[in-house]
């Protein structure tokens, strides 16, 4: 099976929010959740970069490690979902998260976040796949259709790479021997273990 | 115009063209064959050596999305998943087992001259209420506090998932309602019984003579011995604690960031179970540990005997105010 992964090329992103916009309307996410995201760092200075970001599906994920009621687990493509109806809304999967990927449908006043919300890669949850109690809690589950995720898919400079991570890593690889620059997989290390080299 | 004027004009034109043309060309033979726009760029690794983590601008409203990368993560997952659980089984096991040991080797510390069947006042029903109050709360707190950290491992398997999240979605709501009036307890705590658990010179005594509860030995107090003044500061100093670290964590992200997030989480889980293993040895000495005293909170009297035993210069102030004679109509105060 393939080990699922999201790959940033800073290089190429161009702040469009194509792949935010595409996101929540593909999985009609409610307003104020935002499974991915655009962080725009030194922005307005030279060499600001912008990077996409999103659940990395991390090897080892600490969100499943933290998580007092165990609603993590991780496909056979490595994409780590979890269980809605298991979640009761502590919130520390955020707190052990590197990437800022769980979302919560409300602010959190005495603790009442709702279910925890985020990036599934396209792959539903725990139900039955395609089915509507899968599309109402985690969206649509393009994996079981032998599609890819569609942020990445509707990446207008393909700067959002995603799928096997051993097939996006090369193409990454590629782009840099022939253009001859690149900062880097962003937030492989953290999340993977393990750099492309720019 | 003339057509002098006119040819001048011209002339002047194409000379100021040739001119550009002549000074562009050399400029553009000296462009490098290659460029690198990231010479300037931001590097991952420079920004999380030098600020442990990569933040950045958004455009949504949810300012603490704003951090791209925080690897503390990581660590704050190390603590949860394995300090807190070290500290906590230590602390917790390590006092029961002390208990217990203590139990078995002192028993029950009597009293001495036996009951005299004479009451004293010791404390009023207002003080009882209040006490009861956050003992109750305490408790629900400590065990739904508790099935954060130790559930998962010692819980979970033996109940079903479903099960599980719905005692630990019920505890989460106990734990985050009933911090108000164990909040309330400790505040009031700290009031109504200030007066008597300052430390004085009879404190440094008492701890010398080890308390009294090696031996027979009954080191004078006043109403609070060093021990009673120890667990007074122990709940108002840890109660205090939890209860504002506990109440960042209830309204998450109010003017703190992911890392102070993290850090009330470790001051949170730290001082209770450290707290819960403190309240242990108090619930020991108020019950199973000391003949006579469980009736201090239990109907708010004591034995004459017991007050001379434990808390003689308590008794003799009493004497004095000539209210101990039979049954004491005022509390202790």
């Amino acid at each position: 099976m393939a080990r699922m992964k999201f790959l940033c090329d800073a290089d190429r992103c161009i702040e469009c929010n194509a792949c935010v916009t595409a996101c929540k309307n593909e999985h009609e996410v409610p307003w104020g959740i935002n499974r991915r995201r655009v962080v725009t760092i030194n922005d307005g200075k030279p060499g600001e970069r912008s990077i996409s970001m999103a659940c990395m599906h991390c090897t080892d994920a600490p969100c499943a490690s933290v998580c007092p009621t165990n609603v993590f687990y991780t496909t056979a493509d490595a994409v780590v979902l979890h269980s809605k109806d298991l979640c009761i809304g502590c919130g520390y999967c955020f707190y052990a998260c590197p990437f800022g990927a769980p979302q919560y449908p409300r602010v959190g006043n005495f603790g009442s976040r709702g279910k925890m919300d985020k990036c599934t890669f396209c792959a539903g949850g725990p139900e039955a796949d395609n089915t509507a109690a899968e599309y109402e809690k985690y969206g649509s589950n393009r994996l079981a259709e032998g599609k890819l995720p569609l942020c990445a898919e509707m990446c207008s400079t393909k700067s959002l790479l995603a799928g096997d991570g051993d097939i996006i890593a090369k193409i990454y690889k590629e782009r840099v021997v022939k253009r001859g620059y690149g900062s880097g997989a962003w937030g492989w290390q953290t999340a993977y273990r393990e750099t492309i080299a720019g | 115009m003339t057509p002098l004027c006119n040819w001048v004009r011209y002339a002047a034109a194409a000379f100021a063209l040739a001119l550009i043309i002549g000074l562009a060309a050399p400029v553009s033979a000296q462009q490098p064959t290659s460029v690198n726009p990231t010479a300037s760029a931001v590097k991952e690794q420079q920004l999380l050596q030098e600020l442990q983590r990569v933040q950045g601008r958004i455009t949504i409203p949810d300012a603490k999305e704003s951090v791209l990368i925080q690897p503390a993560g990581r660590d704050w997952r190390q603590f949860h998943e394995v300090t807190l659980r070290w500290i906590g089984a230590i602390a917790i096991l390590g006092m029961l087992v002390v208990l217990v040991g203590f139990y078995l080797w002192r028993g029950m510390v009597r009293i001495d001259s036996g009951r005299s069947g004479r009451k004293i006042v010791r404390f009023s029903p207002f003080e009882r209420f209040i006490h009861w109050m956050t003992a109750t709360c305490f408790i629900v707190l400590a065990i739904s506090g508790l099935n954060i950290t130790f559930g998962k491992p010692l819980l979970l398997p033996l109940m079903s998932p479903e099960a599980f999240t719905t005692w630990s979605e019920a505890a989460k709501y106990a734990h985050n309602y009933l911090s108000f009036p164990f909040t309330i307890g400790v505040i009031v705590i700290f009031l109504i019984w200030i007066g008597g658990n300052i430390p004085n010179s009879v404190d440094a005594e008492w701890i010398k003579r080890g308390g009294g509860l090696v031996g027979d030995d009954h080191p004078p107090a006043y109403r609070f011995n060093a021990g009673q003044k120890l667990m007074y500061w122990v709940v108002v100093l840890g109660g205090g604690a939890v209860a504002i670290s506990g109440y960042i964590l209830m309204f998450p992200f109010y003017g703190t960031g992911i890392a102070g997030m993290q850090l009330a989480q470790i001051v949170h889980g730290v001082v209770a179970v450290l707290f819960v293993a403190v309240m242990l040895a108090h619930i020991y000495i108020g019950s199973i540990g000391m003949e006579g005293a469980f009736e201090a909170m239990g109907t708010g009297e004591v034995d004459v005997n017991w007050a001379k035993e434990h808390h003689k210069l308590w008794v003799d102030e009493e004497m004095g105010k000539g209210r101990s004679s039979g049954r004491a109509a005022q509390p202790a105060e």
